[in-house]
């Protein structure tokens, strides 16, 4: 093979790729946070039948779960401004991920409240608790932790899934990579780094999710 | 140059895109079907370098995003000299990232069947291959249903990035068609519309064959 790699070519660029991660974390950490809040009131509306979230919930999370995020993007950046609506990119792509993480946590943060025995909530009554006490303590603790794994993978994969939101010019890690492909004309090493990035971001981010999950979420054990 | 569209137009280019978008997901799915078993074999065969380089696969198809494998893959195929069409990208970037997922699945239900099942066959001196065909995978297979076709809803969807390296399929279609009638909001409604024909039925279909999975399981039920 001819073909001599030069990794040297990407090296320059280290301030973008460095800037271009910041955004993609940053994406995520404020995509996650209120998405999963997103989530939290769609799963208790959906579990606790309350109407008319319950069905509006419903028809939200098979619209987002069967549509591509892509496709979403570009929905919410390219066609809502058909209404009058103009969003700036970055506005744009925290929309998408908060909409679509979103759907997929209310559907597994639903699991989780739907497994909390009924004799707990009982107990928790008859101590006399109220009703943000029960809600918190014994509905929405214990769920999160049962589905924090599953959370967690969720989180990751909009993270992964932001890379997209490069085609919309929000400048984030993938839009970085293409900006520097461009320049240096050395496509592959560049996406090799950048990939290599990604799996260390999936890994950063799986890791202090589950020490989040351990600190906050876990059931506190009495010492 | 200025082209009217009527909504007819639009209606019916989304449809050749859709077709597109079909003709990938069957590829990547039966394809990546066929690989995926490869990597399950290699996955959870006796020899630790070919388990240890399947989870390495595995770990770097699930922990980067699926548009860059496309991008590599694009450019990657471009180094060795030969040109490559963006449609043989996104089938075989496709391909290999179903691959990759189909394995992880199916190794959770072949992990589900009792080791009784191993030690028993092993003991009727079956080799490694016909525990495998005839003791195993029958088994897994019926637990790995559901969770099979709810990922090619992922599938269906993952085409969608396609569109960004320049294959026409319903995304990139709905693209051309929103720059040349300034009809975004239609046009990717349309597109969204489309997806969700296409995936919905999965959907519940995936759902329905996992309820009637747990009916057939549940404590009580006999």
């Amino acid at each position: 093979m001819a073909y001599h790699f030069d990794f040297a070519a990407v090296l320059p660029y280290s301030g973008q790729l460095l800037s271009g991660a910041v955004h993609t974390l940053g994406l995520t950490a404020v995509g996650a946070s209120l998405g999963v809040s997103l989530g939290v009131c769609g799963a208790v509306s959906r579990a606790w039948r309350l109407k008319p979230f319950n069905t509006l919930f419903g028809v939200y999370v098979e619209l987002i779960r069967n549509t591509p995020f892509l496709v979403q993007l570009f929905f919410i950046f390219f066609g809502l401004p058909a209404l009058g609506v103009k969003l700036d990119e970055w506005t744009a792509a925290i929309i998408a991920m908060v909409v679509n993480l979103g759907a997929y946590s209310t559907e597994i943060i639903r699991a989780g409240i739907q497994a909390v025995p009924r004799g707990q909530l009982e107990a928790a009554a008859s101590l006399a608790m109220t009703r943000r006490q029960v809600f918190f303590h014994i509905v929405l603790r214990p769920s999160l932790q049962k589905v924090w794994p599953a959370l967690t993978s969720q989180i990751v994969i909009v993270m992964l899934g932001s890379s997209v939101c490069s085609q919309i010019s929000a400048e984030e890690l993938t839009f970085a990579a293409n900006f520097i492909q461009s320049r240096n004309f050395r496509a592959f090493e560049t996406y090799i780094t950048v990939a290599i990035m990604y799996l260390f971001l999936a890994f950063g981010v799986r890791w202090l999710l589950n020490r989040l999950g351990d600190r906050f979420v876990a059931r506190r054990v009495a010492k | 140059m200025m082209n009217e569209f009527t909504l007819w137009d639009i209606i019916r280019n989304l449809g050749t895109g859709a077709a597109w978008t079909i003709g990938l997901s069957l590829t990547a799915f039966v394809l990546g079907g066929i690989a995926g078993l490869l990597v399950l074999a290699a996955r959870i065969s006796h020899k630790p370098w070919l388990r240890k380089s399947m989870r390495g696969y595995i770990e770097l198809f699930q922990g980067t995003p699926l548009l860059l494998q496309l991008f590599l893959i694009f450019f990657g195929i471009a180094l060795l000299g030969i040109d490559v069409p963006p449609w043989l990208a996104a089938a075989l970037g496709l391909t290999l990232f179903t691959s990759a997922y189909l394995a992880e699945i199916w190794r959770g239900c072949v992990e589900a069947i009792p080791k009784g099942q191993w030690e028993a066959s092993a003991s009727l001196a079956m080799t490694w291959v016909e525990q495998m065909r005839y003791v195993v995978l029958p088994q897994a297979l019926r637990i790995a249903v559901a969770p099979t076709v709810g990922f090619s809803v992922q599938v269906v969807k993952g085409t969608a990035v396609t569109s960004i390296i320049g294959f026409a399929e319903l995304t990139k279609t709905g693209s051309m068609l929103s720059n040349a009638t300034f009809k975004p909001f239609l046009v990717y409604g349309l597109v969204a519309l489309g997806y969700f024909i296409l995936c919905y039925p999965l959907s519940l279909y995936a759902a329905s064959l996992e309820r009637k999975f747990h009916h057939a399981n549940a404590p009580g039920s006999h």
